[in-house]
């Protein structure tokens, strides 16, 4: 990376792998359940995150020595929420059909626990210029989970792709479907998304040893 | 030393500062958005209506609205009238289906004589009567739009929520949910209104019988459903009189 440092790199590439907010720091997995059904709503959701813990971070960052210690919770939730309720109007204006979808899950962005993470642990210690290159990391780590679930999910489930039948008609019984092939409804439930996750980490864990801890 | 933020009245002002800034930063933009977000709002509602009466564009499974793009000049070809009927009073309106239902609502709690909306849509030689309901569910408002034929049996219906528990409640914009009340009488066998129970015990889970008025309740959504219920019940009765008029 010519643009930036090997420290400052590895702030945005070890949430992606070794240190990531879903797998390792398992923050996030409400969400990560709850939206995955479809990926479309899975990359809509990542983005949403980018965006409010890039700018959240450096918000925050760049308040760290006016913030009073004894209200810097509140101060942090003031942040989120208004971001939040930003993403929430825009969705509304630009892309409404989605923002019913995802509904209230773009509130509950308030309360996803990497945003108050990263806050309380990096950016009221760091300058802002880390503090957004931490926060667009573990978003997009957060991202990346979300939208592998999401792949998974939307094919095994519904057999499609952001809605492109991409296995061919269930009901004309074309492309797959011929071979006797059938959708599975379970992927579509919550529950699914958990297994899904479960082996995403198990992959993770058992490709690089360091990562298991010892009990 | 103490530090300077970590004084009281430093603490007090930065919270009064933090709510003035942000407070400002909000209004200005919910009050910029707000044309575009209303705008969404009224082409949902023709979406909302055309799709009652069957102009829709949904595969097997979805539910799909008309596009956005496609949907004032459909609203205009299938929707023939629409009549405000306050009282004994009918007139024909064709901003009617803009009346707020909910504000209605309340204006009848308050005694003033509510407006009801009612659509009249004109598809494949069939004449539908489209009327907006609002309701409760668990968590916060449910609405629905249902057409009926002259007879008030269900010609097809669509249910929305604010917040009903995703995977349980939410369902009930689902099609397995909405389809089923196709062909459902409103009226009981003595033409008496009635309503369409939400039933967990009707024995009918395949919706075979149409006139028991009932279908079959979803499992684990039993207040989302019981508030549809009483919506259907308590609302659609206010367009009986309307009706009884049609026959005569």
């Amino acid at each position: 990376m010519g643009l930036l440092s090997k420290k400052d790199g590895k702030l945005i590439l070890d949430p992606l792998t070794d240190d990531n907010p879903i797998t390792i720091q398992v923050l996030g997995i409400c969400s990560a359940l709850a939206i995955t059904a479809q990926l479309k709503a899975s990359i809509v959701m990542a983005v949403s995150v980018i965006f409010v813990l890039g700018i959240g971070n450096v918000v925050i960052s760049l308040m760290r020595n006016i913030i009073p210690s004894k209200i810097r919770i509140i101060v942090q939730l003031t942040v989120v929420a208004a971001l939040v309720i930003i993403v929430d109007q825009v969705l509304k204006a630009f892309s409404y059909q989605l923002s019913k979808e995802l509904g209230a899950f773009i509130g509950l962005i308030i309360t996803n626990c990497i945003i108050m993470g990263r806050f309380e642990a990096f950016a009221l210690g760091n300058g802002p210029w880390k503090s957004f290159l931490d926060g667009i990391g573990n978003a997009l780590g957060y991202g990346i989970i979300l939208i592998i679930v999401g792949f998974f999910r939307e094919l095994l489930g519904s057999g499609t792709l952001l809605g492109f039948k991409v296995l061919g008609d269930p009901i004309a019984k074309t492309g797959l479907y011929s071979t006797g092939y059938e959708n599975n409804g379970f992927m579509l439930l919550a529950p699914m998304a958990l297994i899904v996750v479960g082996i995403i980490i198990w992959v993770q864990r058992s490709r690089n040893k360091a990562l298991i801890e010892d009990h | 030393m103490e530090k300077r933020t970590d004084k009281n009245s430093y603490t007090i002002f930065f919270a009064i500062g933090m709510v003035i800034v942000v407070g400002s930063l909000l209004a200005f933009i919910a009050s910029s958005l707000k044309p575009t977000i209303d705008e969404n709002k009224r082409l949902e509602k023709q979406q909302n209506i055309l799709y009652a009466m069957g102009v829709n564009e949904n595969d097997e499974s979805s539910a799909t609205f008309v596009s956005t793009e496609k949907a004032p000049e459909l609203f205009k070809q299938y929707v023939t009238k629409q009549l405000v009927i306050q009282g004994e009073k009918i007139s024909e309106d064709d901003q009617a289906y803009l009346i707020d239902v909910k504000k209605q609502q309340s204006n009848a709690k308050a005694g003033i004589e509510r407006k009801l909306p009612l659509f009249i849509g004109q598809k494949d030689g069939k004449t539908f009567y489209i009327a907006p309901i609002r309701g409760k569910g668990l968590w916060d408002a449910v609405w629905a739009f249902v057409s009926m034929d002259e007879n008030m049996v269900v010609q097809g219906a669509y249910f929305d929520h604010q917040g009903e528990t995703a995977g349980l409640g939410a369902n009930i914009k689902e099609r397995f949910f909405m389809d089923d009340f196709i062909g459902e009488n409103l009226l009981n066998t003595s033409g008496n209104f009635v309503g369409i129970n939400i039933s967990k015990s009707n024995a009918d889970p395949l919706n075979k019988d149409k006139n028991d008025n009932e279908v079959d309740a979803i499992a684990g959504a039993t207040i989302t459903g019981d508030g549809v219920a009483a919506m259907i019940k308590s609302e659609l009765r206010l367009y009986m009189p309307y009706f009884k008029t049609l026959k005569q």
